[in-house]
């Protein structure tokens, strides 16, 4: 099964985060990709820019409306995500658990719905 | 009209089997509810064909084969007709035909099957009220029906909510397996957790006329039975089976005919179920002297020991019941075991120490329409002598119980203020 695993922290608490202990962060990061990797487990993984530089579209009535930002405020924002594959829930949330953000901020494990 | 007494051995067939061969069916069909819809059919099928044909010789494995035939047939034709979910059905289907029956006809496969069951049913993925109904439904083998009237719900509620859970184990890929040994300890700490969840809601309910609510009580011991021996020589399991078994033991003495409760120290030790006390002591025994660290269900259990081996022994261990309780506030700190503390404390040190540890549990807030905080701030009152505020504290116990029978016990206490003449101050 493959699994999106959903990566929340808050924004806030990052930009606090001295140079040395962000790079402590990316190199566990770099690390943790790596792993899956070599496991096999690894789809895909990005990094999202802060929610700051985000728009949303609506399509009201056949109007397309943009405004600035996420929908809702809240406490821990999305920030980055990696695709993965594995044999079942109990293997996704042990891989989910391993990601260095899990420790401060939380990990949305999702199946994908496959499109057939 | 009277049942044919094939009739009669076939239903007892069914009762006894129709959690395994549930449990067997999900793991060899890899889906919940087309298990369910298998065993029914197969069940149909021996209600046909058992009379004439005679009971088969192993009658396990030949509902789990005749189950497992129709859900294949089922699946082929789904297939053929509308092909909704290709993958999930030929996975089943693969699943289901790359198995041989022969290890069907092992027990031993029969319960790891079950464990396995109960894994899913409790895992921590599924929230305790859909593993409560599921471990109910798929373990106990209770009804829809039985389920929602044990959560007080109606029967369309419980059906939507087991379908809701049976639909996250499949899409999110719970797995139906024995977990692996380093999150063993965990999950069988949830399963357990269900499993005295299912007892509690059984027994915190005192309703004499309320039957279900003892069925209950019995289908937690019997879950704690199972689970004891599909997994030997677990402290926390012993302990929990032995707390279950000692406060269930006195189930009889605990209510009166009227539905009245009586407490501890008012029950009539005739109505006690001396020999399950006396299993339950020993469990107790072996939970408390396994290795590795002691399980919270063990102390408790060691508290009702000690309670329910008082009338043997002429009197209460109340100095070994604080020194329990503390132990039990370390590993598991909670209002209500820092007020069972307080109570112990009251019979070693005195009502006065005892109301202290009371007050600052109150200061800190948090738990003030918790009924027992006020009927023991209320008794503890009572026994310093200070009369008005004992009433007092009565009347707010009782502006915040919920349960008809604690209501008519405060409203009793209450009642008693005016017949007893004012103490002296």
């Amino acid at each position: 099964m493959q699994y999106l695993l959903l990566i929340y922290a808050s924004e806030s608490e990052e930009t606090k985060m001295n140079e040395a202990a962000m790079a402590k962060v990316l190199s566990e990061y770099h690390e943790f990709t790596q792993g899956i990797v070599q496991g096999g487990q690894f789809k895909g993984a990005e990094r999202l820019r802060p929610v700051a530089s985000a728009s949303t579209v609506r399509v009201r009535n056949g109007k397309t409306v943009i405004t600035d930002g996420p929908f809702a405020e809240t406490r821990e924002q999305l920030g980055g995500y990696y695709l993965i594959e594995a044999k079942n829930l109990d293997e996704a949330t042990a891989i989910a658990a391993r990601i260095p953000s899990a420790r401060f901020g939380s990990v949305e494990v999702r199946p994908i719905w496959p499109i057939t | 009209m009277i049942a044919s007494p094939a009739a009669v051995a076939v239903e007892d067939i069914f009762r006894r089997e129709a959690g395994r061969v549930l449990a067997t069916l999900i793991r060899l069909l890899g889906d919940f509810e087309l298990a369910e819809e298998a065993r029914q059919e197969a069940f149909a099928a021996a209600l046909e064909q058992w009379p004439s044909n005679g009971i088969p010789s192993n009658p396990r494995a030949w509902l789990v084969d005749v189950g497992r035939n129709k859900a294949i047939d089922q699946i082929r034709r789904q297939a053929l007709f509308r092909s909704k979910y290709p993958d999930l059905e030929f996975a089943a289907l693969d699943q289901a035909a790359a198995v041989s029956s022969d290890d069907q006809e092992d027990d031993a496969a029969f319960g790891d099957d079950r464990l396995r069951l109960i894994f899913t049913c409790c895992h921590p993925a599924l929230n305790m009220d859909a593993q409560v109904a599921l471990t109910l439904r798929a373990i106990c083998g209770l009804g829809v029906e039985a389920v929602a009237r044990a959560f007080l719900v109606g029967e369309d509620t419980m059906a939507q909510r087991l379908v809701r859970a049976k639909k996250k184990i499949r899409d999110a890929g719970i797995p139906y397996e024995t977990p692996p040994p380093h999150l063993l300890d965990e999950r069988i700490a949830g399963a357990l957790a269900a499993v005295y969840l299912v007892f509690t809601e059984g027994y915190a309910v005192t309703s004499g006329a309320d039957l279900i609510r003892e069925d209950l009580c019995c289908e937690a011991i019997r879950l704690g039975r199972l689970l004891d021996a599909l997994l030997p020589e677990r402290p926390a399991i012993h302990g929990l089976l032995a707390l279950m078994l000692l406060h269930d033991a006195r189930r009889k003495a605990r209510v009166t005919a009227m539905g009245d409760v009586v407490l501890l120290e008012d029950q009539d030790h005739s109505l006690w179920n001396w020999p399950q006390i006396d299993e339950g002591l020993a469990l107790v025994e072996r939970a408390l002297r396994a290795r590795g660290p002691v399980s919270p269900y063990a102390v408790q259990a060691a508290i009702a020991a000690l309670h329910a081996r008082a009338p043997r022994e002429g009197a209460t261990d109340w100095p070994q019941i604080v020194g329990l309780y503390q132990v039990l506030m370390r590993l598991q700190p909670s209002p209500v075991v820092e007020l069972n503390h307080a109570v112990a404390v009251s019979m070693t040190d005195g009502p006065a120490r005892a109301l202290d540890l009371v007050d600052s549990l109150a200061a800190r807030g948090g738990i003030d329409d918790y009924h027992l905080l006020a009927a023991v701030r209320a008794r503890l009152l009572q026994g310093l002598g200070r009369r008005d505020e004992a009433l007092a504290a009565y009347r707010a116990a009782l502006a915040v119980a919920k349960l008809e029978p604690e209501r008519r016990l405060l409203a009793r206490r209450i009642a008693e203020f005016d017949c007893l003449p004012r103490q002296p101050v």
